[in-house]
């Protein structure tokens, strides 16, 4: 069952649209469980699905479409670094190699004790702070170094 | 109230005219203050208040020659006329937000050191177009600003510039903020809708035109963020002045996203039609004292060209078609003599292939097979015949589809070989990078 705080935002975002387009707040709603719940399992593609009154597969395909849904378990933090063009300028694939071997993981998989998970992402449109970092979705980490990514992955409890 | 609201970061300010990033001479750029102290909202309050008449507002804007900067150019106020002026029912205003194409960042900047003028701008248009909703959708990456955003509109609506019968008139506008999630396609306007109506981002066929069916079906205006917070200073300071900043054919300022190698990356607001050299010398030159090898002006939908193509060109539209290039969205994206542009296209060919939805058969095969050739060259298994095969592949890709992706995706692919075609030739005879040796 969905969480009352997640409803409670799920709520807010519904005032955005007409009372007949609940469908609309599917984007937020995923966004809100996911955030709460880590990632989304089937299960919870469907409480949202139930809780907006749509088809659970209409909410599967928005869910699959849109890459920072995870759809399968991501760790404590989900690490995504930028490689297009921009980011690859300015040595994005060092500091690639620096947290694969910091981690000892590759791209999608999650370290022995679940805390990490590295992705690699496509532009995150902030490439004049290139090269840069995503964590869980939500704190950029921009211009890094490799004794900036040290000191951040030190910072993550 | 903008507690999230971060410190400016570029403090010099100096060759650039301000007038979508006005605030960045402030203290605290996104608050409501800031943008009151600097005469903010007058605009709106004045049309709204004096009843100024849609059609003059529409040919303020056409005078003032702003075009479309979401990357196509289409002329605002011609736009903006295409809106039905009755209609039984409520018309919506989407400003797109959702940059992603590499190097291009511009739009980030307005909503986190700008957000008001931006509201100021829609609610301007949606008086002018009769929008009584309207959304703003913000590409999921930047969750930081997206609050800063929404908290502006908060902050907005308590003030009274949005919401109902604004300065006690009928006029009513009500703002909302809404995200992508990860999904370059949804910059599409017609996959942007779909997206708003929580549906998977495919570009819808056109026509219909959003503004006769647009977000749920009803007519809808949709323009890019940096065309919405012109508006403004437009209506504060005369169309005739806005175009004066710029050059015929390019009224007003532009926001350039300088990435790649130059010293001091970033966004830089300067008039149209400024020389290439100048506003590269704005970020600083070159870095680390090399040759400039190659520039792609407008983002990775517009050719790539050599330094010795835009070392003489302006920044306009004119000025880059000329060179023939184009200004795109204004993404510059700086490559320097150690840049290997066999490896910088397999870079960009992934994006394309990665970021196709995959409706239209020439764009989802087109952009695969692409992607692939040019990964078997970098994995020193190319063959000579592949570079007429990248080129017939490509313009096969072009103009056979639903949006313009197919184009966009051409685009590198075609320039690229075109002007080194000689590194595409070693890269297959050696195995290996003629620049860099690996
Ligand atoms: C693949 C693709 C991606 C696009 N991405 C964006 C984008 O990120 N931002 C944007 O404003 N326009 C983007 N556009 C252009 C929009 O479809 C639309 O033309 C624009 O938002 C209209 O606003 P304007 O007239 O103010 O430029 C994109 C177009 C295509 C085909
Ligand atoms: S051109 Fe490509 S991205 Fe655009 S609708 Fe067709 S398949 Fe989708
Ligand atoms: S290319 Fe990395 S953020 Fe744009």
């Amino acid at each position: 069952m969905l969480s009352p705080e997640a409803t409670t935002k799920i709520d807010y975002e519904l005032t955005k649209y007409p009372a007949d387009q609940r469908q609309a707040a599917v984007m937020s709603a995923l966004r809100i469980v996911q955030t709460e719940r880590g990632w989304l399992s089937k299960e919870s593609i469907t409480e949202v699905a139930q809780y907006l009154g749509m088809p659970e597969i209409a909410a599967m395909e928005v869910a699959t479409f849109y890459n920072m849904y995870d759809l399968s378990p991501v760790g404590k933090y989900k690490v995504t670094i930028c490689t297009n063009i921009s980011c690859m300028l300015r040595g994005s694939d060092e500091i690639v190699s620096h947290l694969q071997n910091k981690l000892g993981v590759g791209f999608n998989e999650v370290t022995s004790d679940g805390k990490f998970c590295l992705k690699e992402g496509e532009c995150m449109g902030c490439c004049g702070g290139a090269p840069l970092m995503h964590v869980n979705n939500t704190e950029m980490h921009e211009f890094l170094t490799t004794d900036k990514v040290d000191a951040i992955i030190e910072g993550l409890k | 109230m903008v507690a999230s609201s971060k410190p400016v970061v570029k403090t010099d300010l100096a060759g650039q005219t301000l007038v979508t990033l006005r605030t960045l001479t402030e203290e605290n750029p996104a608050s409501l203050e800031t943008y009151l102290k600097l005469g903010g909202y007058a605009a709106l309050k004045r049309v709204v208040t004096e009843k100024v008449k849609p059609t003059d507002i529409i040919t303020e804007v056409k005078t003032s020659g702003l075009r479309g900067r979401g990357g196509a150019g289409f002329p605002t106020g011609l736009k903006w006329s295409f809106m039905p002026r009755y209609f039984d029912g409520v018309k919506y205003l989407v400003c797109n937000t959702d940059e992603g194409e590499p190097g291009t960042f511009k739009d980030r900047d307005i909503i986190r050191y700008n957000p008001h003028q931006l509201i100021e701008g829609m609610a301007i248009a949606a008086y002018t177009l009769g929008a009584r909703v309207g959304y703003n959708y913000i590409h999921g990456e930047i969750w930081q600003d997206y609050e800063i955003f929404e908290a502006a509109l908060h902050e907005a609506k308590a003030a009274g510039y949005l919401g109902e019968n604004l300065f006690g008139t009928n006029f009513s506008f009500d703002l909302y903020a809404v995200h992508g999630y990860g999904a370059y396609i949804c910059g599409e306007e017609t996959a942007l809708i779909e997206s708003i109506e929580g549906k998977k981002g495919q570009p819808r066929f056109k026509p219909p035109f959003p503004a006769s069916y647009g977000v749920f079906g009803k007519p809808t205006n949709v323009n890019n963020t940096e065309s919405y917070t012109s508006i403004p200073w437009i209506m504060q300071n005369g169309g005739q002045a806005f175009a004066d900043l710029g050059v015929p054919n390019s009224g007003g300022t532009k926001l350039f996203s300088i990435s790649g190698h130059v010293e001091k990356p970033g966004n830089y607001e300067v008039n149209m039609g400024m020389p290439f050299t100048e506003l590269l010398a704005l970020a600083g030159g070159i870095w680390k004292g090399r040759q400039l090898k190659a520039v792609i002006p407008g983002g990775p939908s517009t050719a790539v060209m050599p330094a010795s193509a835009i070392m003489g060109a302006t920044m306009d539209y004119d000025g880059l078609s000329k060179a023939r290039s184009s200004l795109g969205a204004g993404s510059m994206i700086v490559m320097d003599d150690t840049t290997c542009m066999v490896k910088a296209l397999h870079r960009l060919a992934y994006f394309f292939y990665e970021e196709s939805c995959g409706q239209c058969t020439p764009c989802r095969e087109g952009t695969g097979w692409v992607y692939r050739v040019i990964d078997r060259i970098v994995k020193g298994q190319g063959k000579m015949e592949d570079l007429d095969l990248l080129t017939d592949v490509s313009n096969n890709i072009a103009g056979r589809t639903i949006c313009a992706l197919g184009e966009a995706a051409a685009t590198p692919v075609l320039s690229f070989i075109k002007h080194f075609r000689p590194e595409f030739e070693y890269y297959i005879q050696h195995g290996k990078s003629m620049v860099d040796g690996k």
